[in-house]
């Protein structure tokens, strides 16, 4: 009986009073930097494509040479986050399931294309792969493969320059993964593969495609790392970063911003619908 | 099929986690590997599985040498502590797993697999709940499909590490006595690892008690309690109340205290004694001379268990005392009383022998003990 007694005290609380201080504080804080470093830039980006008219915007953003930078650049940022899935996934678990010497110098070096400036990475590569580089010497010569000034060249600069999401989304996570669940597995009598395939991808998944998905974005746009190595012949290397470039040399900011919404459409586009389905995906690991 | 464990030893660096034992586990039967945490009993546990492997030594299963054999070749069942379910699979796939990943001539078809896991979610009570996921399940729930899964590809050793570890007092109580069931119905040999005591004794066949890497003892349940081998084991099964002494005319004697010894034990070193080993009486008797003062009295369960501090000589921990209600009754005893006890069975550790020798005094004539 008395246990009721404090139990309609209890409701009888004001509802609106929290334990945890400071909402208001943080979250107008946060809001204003994110309005100040993040909306506003974009609202002026659509601001300056709303000056031009819908025809005016049509015919700037499927110029054939643009809709054919919009083909390389979809196409190589797609293969590039292919690339870094599957190898981003296998540096990630070296990283986690083993102990080796230098496995912290390792772990260093992965976020280097983060740290290091972009045309720094873009000039290296295509010194690199030139025809008298190290590695394009060889390949031209030995296998005849072109990699500088063609979409391979481009490919290369952009999985080079994200794969750092792959492997930072991915390390957590197996970091995480208990050991008794491929140990179950085995004693069920599943082979290395079967493990690996019925086991660990599937948890691993949601990480894997959110960090693919964050490094396919991501060389969406990359400008710095793309254009030393890609050659910019018309129709054939020349990426949608390397158009808007143009336009703005151009002094044509309007045609620049529409080609620009382009982009972030499809990036957003992109990030709305991968959250969607790890939202979905997710939702059994918690039982719900 | 039988187990049997030959000289295997296992070392992580520089600690010994197991010094080299052997160990016989006949075909049927339920063992307990019962002990500390540190003593080794889940590392032998995984050497059996396989899961880790032994630095020497061999493993046979009845006459097949698996030491060299791949945890997935070994066809054992295994159980962890914290279920290791698949999260991203419900418990229906959770079960049919181990059917499902057979080599491609021994898998039964799909309807049959369905068919099966469909029978041993029955067994565990569970068919309600096959197409949920882990998460939505509670521990009892998620244990016993764990053990579905173990046991759906029939092996003929089913091992579990601290199966019932992570959960609650009751729910565990109603799994043990579920598995001891089922253990009568499938006939499979079993090794369990646990640090509950009351867990290895009323589930096993056989208790192996180990600690430090080495096994104290292997007996009974019954045998294990009543007739320990070493201070160890009596430390560790149950209570014990110890007496410490030197000898002295015929007596073990400390301050004020005194056990009366038989002639051929006469040594000095420690009596010990179980709670219901001893009884009550209103004065020094010709037996012992042990006065008591009660520090507490729980009268919860079948007995009425008596908390009592000496009074006049010394004993590491306080001793332990059980009454029936009917002789509690009888004695009217509470807080702050003297008492004086003495013992009618004891396990005698000299300073000059390793094992106990047995010792029991006859009813005295004083004693208070109460007729049935």
């Amino acid at each position: 009986m008395s246990s009721s007694v404090v139990n309609s005290n209890d409701m009888r609380r004001p509802r609106h009073k929290r334990v945890l201080p400071g909402l208001g504080l943080t979250l107008g804080t946060s809001v204003l930097f994110i309005s100040l470093i993040l909306l506003l830039p974009l609202s002026g980006l659509v601001m300056q494509t709303a000056e031009m008219g819908w025809e005016r915007y049509w015919f700037v953003i499927t110029d054939p040479q643009v809709v054919a930078s919009y083909r390389l650049t979809l196409v190589s940022a797609l293969w590039a986050s292919l690339f870094n899935g599957v190898f981003g996934l296998l540096l990630a678990w070296v990283l986690v399931r083993y102990e080796f010497p230098g496995r912290r110098l390792l772990d260093a070096l992965v976020d280097l294309p983060f740290a290091l400036p972009t045309a720094v990475a873009g000039i290296t590569l295509a010194t690199l792969y030139s025809d008298e580089g190290w590695y394009g010497g060889w390949l031209s010569g030995e296998l005849g493969i072109q990699v500088a000034y063609t979409p391979l060249g481009v490919v290369i600069a952009m999985a080079f320059t994200s794969i750092p999401f792959v492997v930072r989304t991915v390390q957590p996570v197996l970091e995480e993964m208990a050991v008794e669940e491929e140990e179950a597995g085995m004693t069920l009598g599943a082979s290395d593969w079967t493990v690996f395939r019925r086991i660990l991808l599937p948890s691993l998944w949601p990480a894997l495609v959110t960090g693919a998905a964050l490094s396919f974005t991501r060389s969406l746009g990359e400008f710095g790392a793309v254009i030393f190595i890609a050659g910019n012949m018309p129709y054939v290397s020349e990426v949608t970063s390397l158009m808007i470039f143009m336009r703005l040399q151009e002094f044509d900011f309007a045609a620049a911003s529409a080609i620009a919404s382009v982009v972030l459409g499809v990036s957003l586009l992109l990030l709305l619908l991968i959250n969607i389905w790890q939202a979905r995906f997710l939702r059994r690991f918690q039982g719900r | 099929m039988s187990i049997r464990i030959e000289n295997v030893a296992k070392r992580f660096g520089a600690f010994q986690a197991l010094a080299p034992l052997s160990l016989d586990i006949g075909e049927g039967e339920m063992v307990g590997l019962l002990g500390p945490s540190g003593s080794g009993k889940t590392t032998l546990l995984r050497i059996i599985a396989g899961l880790e492997g032994a630095d020497t030594g061999r493993i046979w299963f009845g006459s097949r040498d698996v030491s060299e054999l791949h945890v997935r070749d070994r066809r054992v069942g295994f159980v962890f502590q914290h279920y290791a379910l698949f999260k991203h699979m419900t418990v229906a796939d959770n079960v049919a797993f181990g059917l499902e990943v057979l080599p491609r001539h021994e898998r039964p078809s799909s309807a049959q697999i369905k068919q099966r896991v469909g029978d041993l979610l029955d067994m565990v009570q569970l068919n309600h709940l096959a197409q949920r996921f882990p998460a939505q399940l509670s521990g009892g729930q998620k244990q016993r499909v764990a053990l579905a899964r173990a046991l759906a590809t029939q092996p003929e050793v089913l091992l579990m590490d601290e199966p019932f570890g992570a959960l609650d007092a009751k729910v565990r109580k109603e799994l043990r006595q579920w598995l001891r069931q089922l253990h009568e119905e499938l006939k499979f040999t079993s090794v369990f690892v646990t640090h509950d005591q009351d867990e290895a004794l009323e589930l096993s066949d056989q208790v192996v008690v180990m600690s430090h890497g080495r096994i104290e003892q292997v007996d009974e349940p019954a045998k294990l309690y009543a007739s320990p081998q070493s201070r160890f084991v009596f430390d560790f099964l149950g209570h014990v109340n110890v007496f410490e002494g030197q000898s002295y005319r015929g007596r073990l004697n400390q301050g004020q205290a005194w056990i009366q010894l038989p002639e051929q034990h006469l040594d000095s070193g420690e009596l010990y004694m179980r709670p219901h080993e001893m009884r009550v009486t209103a004065n020094p008797t010709t037996i012992a001379h042990l006065p008591l003062k009660v520090m507490a009295v729980n009268p919860v369960g079948a007995e009425v268990r008596l908390e009592l501090v000496p009074l006049g000589w010394e004993t590491s921990s306080p001793w332990e005392l059980g009454l029936s209600h009917h002789e509690y009754q009888r004695w009217s005893l509470k807080r702050g009383d003297q008492v004086y006890v003495e013992p009618s069975k004891a396990h005698f550790f000299s300073q000059h022998t390793a094992a106990p020798s047995e010792i029991s005094w006859p009813c005295t004539s004083t004693a208070g003990v109460v007729e049935v």
